[in-house]
């Protein structure tokens, strides 16, 4: 709410800010600090800690003749309460005069410094939070020398209570805040954790079962002011002071959050330096001062000892230990003589400059690349992507969101707080998909069809804003179209939930044909988003790399010699085995030795995302940056300079000396990306909230972004490309009788990105497939049972689970999660022994 | 006596008609506000409050478990773990204490062989110390709390509140 | 002294008042009828206004002029009746609800037509059980005799009223707090402004008003503006019912005009302090104000809201709390720290520490622990460093009986001093 600029003077400084500002971050803006530990910037302001009390002059008002009296200086005599108020619930007003620093003010908060510590334990030296603790800090800079509370009487409470698998409590640190109640229920939307008991007792406590049980628990450890909640990732694990920074972007969805990667050296990695934790790094337009579980705890596969470390050959058929010249010149000759049979498969969790140079290698020798994923619509993502000046933060009332085939919560997190968020700002959150999701939670209006009809209920929702084609949905969809078609700006999300290659491309045909019908193309704040499976999945597509249009089986099948990178295709399908073994020649480039790794000819190690540098870009089409964090492990090279090397033995180009030169040469080949250069990329301008500067208090423990906020691309019809909408081809639900089986994706898989991270065993997906009542109960099957299921030629068995969440006629199976599936694919299931009802 | 039905759902099912009294006084979007009066039916239908029952609860509300059971804690009427059969609940706020409540509480737990907060050794009863219950005229006095609800009992003397103490071991003494 | 006419305890004079027939038979429900049928709701706020009936609940507040902050235009809109009582030494709200509840309910809901809200709840502590159940059964008795339910007396006005049971928590008399609780939320004071009126119940605007406060408003609408004004003092209209209890003969409820001296209530009416024992001091407003020295000039004070700030207490609640000259006030801070501490809802930081440090240094004092001197004058520093910072009146009343007790009696708290060095 702006009521104009306001001007009020704090602490002697003139300030100017828009009416409705809270004095707290009026002083912010001004670069006076006021301490606080309740208020965050990002939350509703509570003044629960009094620790912003100031004194406020106000301009005194005479009651009868409304008239400000003047002083002899002609300046309006200033009224002041005589007690002291709260800065963070109190808006600016015109003319007042703000003392921070007046005795008055300094002794209060003295006082409410000395309260606070009369029950903390001060047990700074053996705190996590020590050496960044707002408490710590402002008891230095404001409290008293000594505490009149008498130590020995202090009462002690529980220093270890497991909220649940990652977040651990310390009873008696908490200051009771309520900083992370109100963050898991404002922002997380997960009120999961609250308060028992009441006065000094107050204490906080989780009954959800599991305990604390969000996709966002970690956050709560960089807003809480003291030592109270850490994760049991980091707990006890290093010193603040200790540690090592490196900016980095998350690698596990498309949403591509900001990270800190913290480092230190540990005896327990033979003095390795390690991740110690991952931090969120701000980025207003990404992901604010936010990540998810996931991304703070899933990354101990880069620190895995499994991780090869040295290249193997295939030596009288056992792969051993090479040396790279060994490696690269066995690799280049086994690709070389395949030829135009050369078929390289790369994975979207590669960085631009890695896919880029792969691709680039393998049509040296004439062959063909393909990006690993049934997920289509990249092209269509990049003519109609999101605007230049797209971001979720900025969607609020009279703006709309279409979110299509996706279960964001689980997908990409991150998006679904933020649209979350918008939703509540007054947004028009429109949910289509087959099954209830968390996002309808929030959603204006829930969009419910069969498997099989997301395309045609796009076209449903376009129909209803007066385009061709209109179909019978139509009017069912009237309310939600119109809401899509009236709105100022328009973001879609899709994903790809029952949908194969085809399927997916035909639903961003339609998503893009529906932004032409409401003319939203081209807006800049408007455009579509694909939820793909991979960080870089958007990046690949702008490489020129895209799924096999028949699957990787016929695209295996033509193929002599296999090139692969960063992905697992017999990790993902058994029954690729076949084509595999029929190759001439495999050359792999692999964290881990997969499944794939093992039968190639050549394993390439690779330097996993925190040894490196590189780009990604984000489903919102933001090319950002990451660091190199720690020294590469082993013999571990970047997969752009693996892929180059053997590029430039293939009679191709030499390989660019560095990624920067490999996002060069991105640059001049790739016309969206024209002019993206890593000087760019590390380009950063003043955000608010102002986060990571000595106030810890303020914003949390989140780090400012002084190594690049990225470039965010324009789409090609913003850029001056062709609005004209493909018209997508409907597709119609996997033929066959029996279950239709749908692969969907849980936060946790198993993949093996995710399986190093022991702290999330708990909470990982499990091997089973969920069923309607309905279904079970026609297959004879309990919650818990076992049950066979066989398609396509395969039989598995696994547990079933019993949710009415399921539509009937479905069978949800959990991506990497130990049944692979890519695409739906229709099933005859059967009770296993052990899995009828008793 | 029988015990307590703790089977999830057990509220739903026995007292469906009340259920939907009690949802039916507030505003459709506005669910949360039955919370307080569904603990109590759960109180009563479990003798306390335990983490399925706030779980129950929680369910037909549409709240998360932790929301409902922040009020256990909170307010004073709602219990986390079993006790007596029966709380007697004597104020010995500052007006019942200027007439001697606090020597009444203490004669009382002396003659049930208990210090305050304890249950008797035959798990009927329960003496706590309350604050303030508006009974200041009529001290020394405390209310019952048991499955039928609350009730006072003013213008207490330690032989009356004894009397009563028989009475409620005659009720509930044989099960 | 003979007793002023009771306005608010007419069950004291009339047997089976809390009858409908009998509540009918003496021009029960008429003002409701006659407002409802012949006024608009600006007429009743201007009334009220008029009569200058100040909010029963502690804080004075002119009722009229609350109900006038109703922010216009916005609807739906709720009427609260805050029947949380639970202020140590308070218990009239309660007699009024067990013995006169067709009053109060027709004061609802001239307060409901008065705020244009067709709903009202009537929040009553826990403890108050099997009044609630009582009261529950008296609407229902209303509904089906048709003073309550769609369309009263021919007219647009509905109404329905709904008991909503607390479940002990002091700090729910506080009506933000109270508001939070019958959200089903944690009962903890919200931040004002907003105020109930712009932003109550379920964020709608609210009339928050206090069991007595509503009892008054069918006399006040049945007798006129002028015939209220005609009782009590110029700024304290009306009668009060002052709960009296503590060391006096005939403790209980007395329903007085507001600016009858203490001596008359104390004395007059609850027959002195018993046992040949002298009045010490007083608490005239529960735990929640500075205990007086009962000195003559105290004794003289007219009992209403513009008296008692100058003899350095207040009205509030009006129950009087009578303590004799054997009385210890360091035991009497500590019982009200206790009891502030018990109830403190831990919201902000000065009074959820702030009451538990001094009921520490309090403890302490009671049971001799050896410590440095100084203690009373910590205590002292400490109350002061809860004074002025809270979120609500909770904390900053929970200082009053220990500073007034130090500056008062100071001798009753420098002798646990001494006897624990």
């Amino acid at each position: 709410m702006s009521d104009g600029e306001v001007r009020l003077t704090i602490d002697g400084r003139p300030v100017s800010v828009p009416g409705g500002t809270l004095i707290v971050d009026a002083a912010k803006r001004a670069g006076i600090d006021i301490p606080v530990f309740c208020y965050h910037p990002k939350m509703a302001p509570v003044g629960m800690c009094r620790m912003c009390l100031v004194e406020i002059g106000r301009p005194a008002r005479d009651r009868v003749t409304g008239e400000v009296p003047l002083d002899s200086d002609g300046k309006p005599v200033l009224f002041y309460n005589v007690k002291l108020e709260t800065a963070c619930t109190t808006p600016v007003g015109e003319g007042w005069n703000v003392r921070v620093a007046s005795e008055k003010a300094l002794a209060g908060r003295k006082e409410v410094v000395e309260f606070l510590l009369t029950s903390h334990p001060l047990d700074c030296p053996i705190c996590d939070k020590g050496g960044e603790c707002p408490l710590q800090n402002l008891t230095m800079g404001h409290g008293p020398g000594k505490s009149r509370f008498v130590y020995d009487d202090k009462f002690h409470l529980d220093k270890r209570v497991p909220l649940g698998d990652l977040i651990v409590l310390d009873r008696e640190r908490c200051i009771q805040c309520a900083r992370c109640v109100r963050f898991q229920e404002e922002i997380a939307g997960d009120a999961v954790i609250g308060f028992y008991e009441r006065g000094r007792q107050w204490e906080i406590v989780t009954f959800s079962e599991p305990g604390f049980d969000s996709y966002f628990s970690g956050n709560t450890t960089d807003i809480c002011p003291v030592g109270a909640l850490t994760t049991a990732d980091f707990r006890f694990g290093a010193r603040p002071w200790e540690l090592n920074t490196a900016a980095s972007i998350c690698p596990h969805c498309p949403v591509g959050c900001n990270l800190t990667l913290n480092t230190r050296r540990e005896a327990e990695s033979g003095g390795r330096e390690i991740i110690k934790r991952v931090m969120p790094r701000q980025n207003e337009a990404v992901n604010e001062t936010w990540i998810c579980d996931k991304g703070r705890f899933a990354h101990h596969f880069a620190s895995s000892p499994t991780r090869l470390q040295r290249p193997l050959v295939r030596r009288e058929g056992n792969l051993v230990e090479a040396t790279w010249e060994e490696a690269l010149s066995a690799a280049a000759e086994g690709l070389r003589s395949a030829g135009p049979g050369l078929r390289g498969i790369a994975g979207g969790r590669l960085s631009n400059e890695d896919l880029f140079a792969f691709r680039r290698t393998v049509e040296a020798v004439g062959g063909q690349a393909v990006l690993d994923t049934q997920m289509g619509g990249g092209d269509i993502t990049r003519r109609f992507g999101l605007g230049r000046l797209g971001d979720l933060g900025q969607l609020g009332p009279g703006d709309a969101i279409l979110v299509v085939a996706t279960d964001l919560h689980e997908e990409a997190p991150i998006w679904w707080l933020r649209i979350k968020l918008a939703a509540e700002r007054g947004a028009a959150l429109v949910v289509a998909n087959a099954r209830s999701t968390r996002t309808d939670d929030f959603a204006r209006h829930r969009v419910r069809y069969d498997y099989g009809q997301a395309v045609e209920t796009v076209l449903g929702l376009a129909g209803a804003t007066g385009m061709k084609d209109r179909s019978a949905r139509a009017d069912r969809d009237q309310a939600a179209g119109s809401a899509l078609s009236h709105a100022g700006e328009l973001v879609v999300f899709f994903g790809s939930e029952g949908l194969d290659y085809a399927g997916s491309t035909a639903l961003a045909e339609a998503c893009a044909a529906l932004l032409v019908g409401t003319g939203h193309a081209g807006k800049p704040q408007s455009g579509l988003i694909g939820v793909w499976p991979s960080a870089n999945d958007q990046g690949a597509w702008d490489m020129g790399l895209r799924p096999p249009a028949d699957g990787i089986l016929e695209y295996l099948r033509q193929a002599k010699a296999g090139y692969i990178a960063a992905a697992d295709p017999l990790g993902d399908d058994p029954t690729l085995r076949p084509v595999i073994d029929a190759l001439d020649f495999l050359v792999v480039h692999e964290l881990f030795l997969t499944a794939t790794a093992e039968l190639a000819d050549v394993v390439f190690p690779a330097q996993s995302f925190i040894e490196r540098e590189g780009s990604l870009t984000s489903g919102e089409g933001r090319v950002q940056r990451y660091y190199p964090a720690v020294p590469p492990l082993g013999e571990a090279r970047p997969d752009w300079w693996i892929a180059a090397s053997l590029g430039a033995r293939l009679g191709g180009k030499a390989a660019p000396v560095s990624a920067a030169a490999g996002m060069d040469e991105i640059a001049s080949s790739v016309p969206a990306y024209a002019g993206v250069t890593y000087r760019a990329l590390a380009e950063v301008h003043e955000q608010w909230p102002l986060v990571g500067g000595d106030d810890l208090y303020f914003g949390g423990t989140a780090y400012a972004n002084r190594q690049g906020l990225g470039v965010k691309l324009a789409s090609d019809v913003e850029s001056g490309g062709a609005a004209e909408a493909p018209w997508p081809a409907t597709t119609a639900p996997a033929p066959g009788a029996g279950l239709l089986l749908v692969p969907v994706l849980r936060l946790y898989d198993r993949g093996t990105t995710v399986l190093p991270s022991k702290l999330l065993e708990t909470c990982r997906a499990s091997h089973q497939i969920e069923l309607n009542p309905e279904d079970a109960t026609a297959l004879h099957l309990a919650d818990g049972g076992r049950v066979q299921i066989e398609w396509d030629g395969r039989v598995e068995t696994c547990a079933a689970a019993v949710s009415s969440a399921v539509p009937v006629g479905a069978a949800l199976v959990l991506r990497s999660s130990g049944l692979t599936l890519r695409t739906p694919a229709r099933a005859r299931l059967r009770a296993a022994s052990g899995g009828t009802r008793p | 006596m029988t015990a307590p039905d703790v089977r999830l759902g057990a509220l739903r099912e026995k007292y469906a008609t009340e259920i939907d009294a009690i949802l039916a006084r507030y505003p459709e979007d506005q669910r949360r506000s039955a919370v307080m009066p569904l603990l109590y039916l759960a109180q009563h239908q479990y003798g306390y409050l335990s983490p399925a029952a706030l779980q129950e609860v929680a369910t037909i509300l549409g709240l998360s478990s932790t929301q409902v059971g922040s009020l256990v804690g909170f307010y004073t009427l709602y219990h986390d773990r079993p006790a007596g059969q029966v709380r007697m609940q004597i104020c010995t706020d500052l007006p019942c204490a200027l007439r001697g409540a606090e020597a009444f509480a203490q004669s009382v737990c002396q003659n049930l062989g208990i210090r305050l907060g304890e249950t008797t050794a035959d798990g009927l009863i329960t003496v706590e110390e309350v604050t303030c219950l508006a009974g200041c005229d009529r001290a020394p006095m405390f209310q019952v709390q048991d499955s039928t609800g609350i009730h006072y009992r003013e213008s207490q003397t330690v032989e009356s509140a004894m009397a009563w103490t028989e009475e409620v071991r005659r009720t509930y003494g044989r099960s | 002294m003979a007793a002023a006419e009771h306005i608010l305890l007419r069950h004291r004079d009339i047997p089976d008042f809390d009858r409908l027939d009998t509540y009918l038979a003496h021009g029960g429900f008429e003002a409701l009828k006659t407002t409802v049928t012949s006024k608009s709701p600006p007429d009743v706020i201007e009334i009220v206004k008029a009569s200058g009936l100040r909010g029963r609940g502690g804080a004075g507040f002119p009722t009229g002029v609350k109900w006038s902050f109703l922010t216009p235009d916005v609807f739906p809109r709720y009427v609260v009746v805050n029947a949380d009582e639970s202020e140590p030494g308070t218990f009239k709200d309660r007699e009024i609800m067990e013995h006169n509840p067709f009053q109060l309910l027709e004061g609802v809901a001239l307060c409901a037509f008065a705020a244009r809200a067709s709903t009202a709840y009537i929040y009553c502590r826990g403890e108050f059980w099997d009044l609630a159940a009582a009261l529950g059964a008296h609407i229902a008795e209303l509904r089906g005799r048709g003073f309550l339910g769609r369309k009263l007396f021919g007219t647009d006005f509905s109404l329905e009223i709904f008991v909503h049971l607390g479940a002990g928590a002091y700090i729910c008399g506080e009506e933000t707090a109270l508001l939070e609780s019958l959200e089903g939320k944690l009962g903890q004071p919200r931040l004002r402004p907003p105020f109930p009126a712009a932003k109550g119940l379920y964020g709608q605007p609210t009339v928050v008003n206090n069991v007595e406060t509503l009892a008054n408003l069918p006399p006040i609408l049945a007798r006129g503006a002028d015939w209220y004004r005609s009782i009590g003092t110029k700024d304290s209209p009306g009668t009060k019912v002052f709960s009296l209890s503590g060391n006096v003969a005939r403790p209980g409820n007395y329903e007085l005009p507001l600016g009858t001296p203490f001596r008359t209530l104390i004395f007059d009416h609850g027959g002195g302090v018993p046992g040949g024992r002298k009045i010490k001091a007083i608490l005239p407003a529960g735990a929640s104000a500075p205990i007086l020295v009962a000195t003559e000039e105290v004794l003289d004070t007219p009992m209403d809201y513009e008296s008692l700030p100058k003899v350095g207490s207040m009205l509030g609640s009006a129950s009087i709390i009578v303590i004799d000259d054997s009385v210890d006030i360091f035991w009497v801070a500590l019982k009200t720290t206790r009891f502030f501490k018990h109830e403190s809802c831990g919201k902000c930081t000065p009074c959820r520490e702030g009451t538990y440090w001094m009921l520490h240094l309090l403890e302490r004092l009671h049971d001799g622990t050896p410590a440095d001197a100084g203690q009373v004058d910590l205590l002292q520093a400490v109350a002061r460093g809860i004074e002025g910072k809270c979120l609500c009146p909770l904390g900053e009343f929970s200082i009053m009986p220990v500073t007034s007790g130090i500056e008062r009696f100071r001798a009753d708290f420098a002798a646990h001093e001494a006897s624990g060095q």
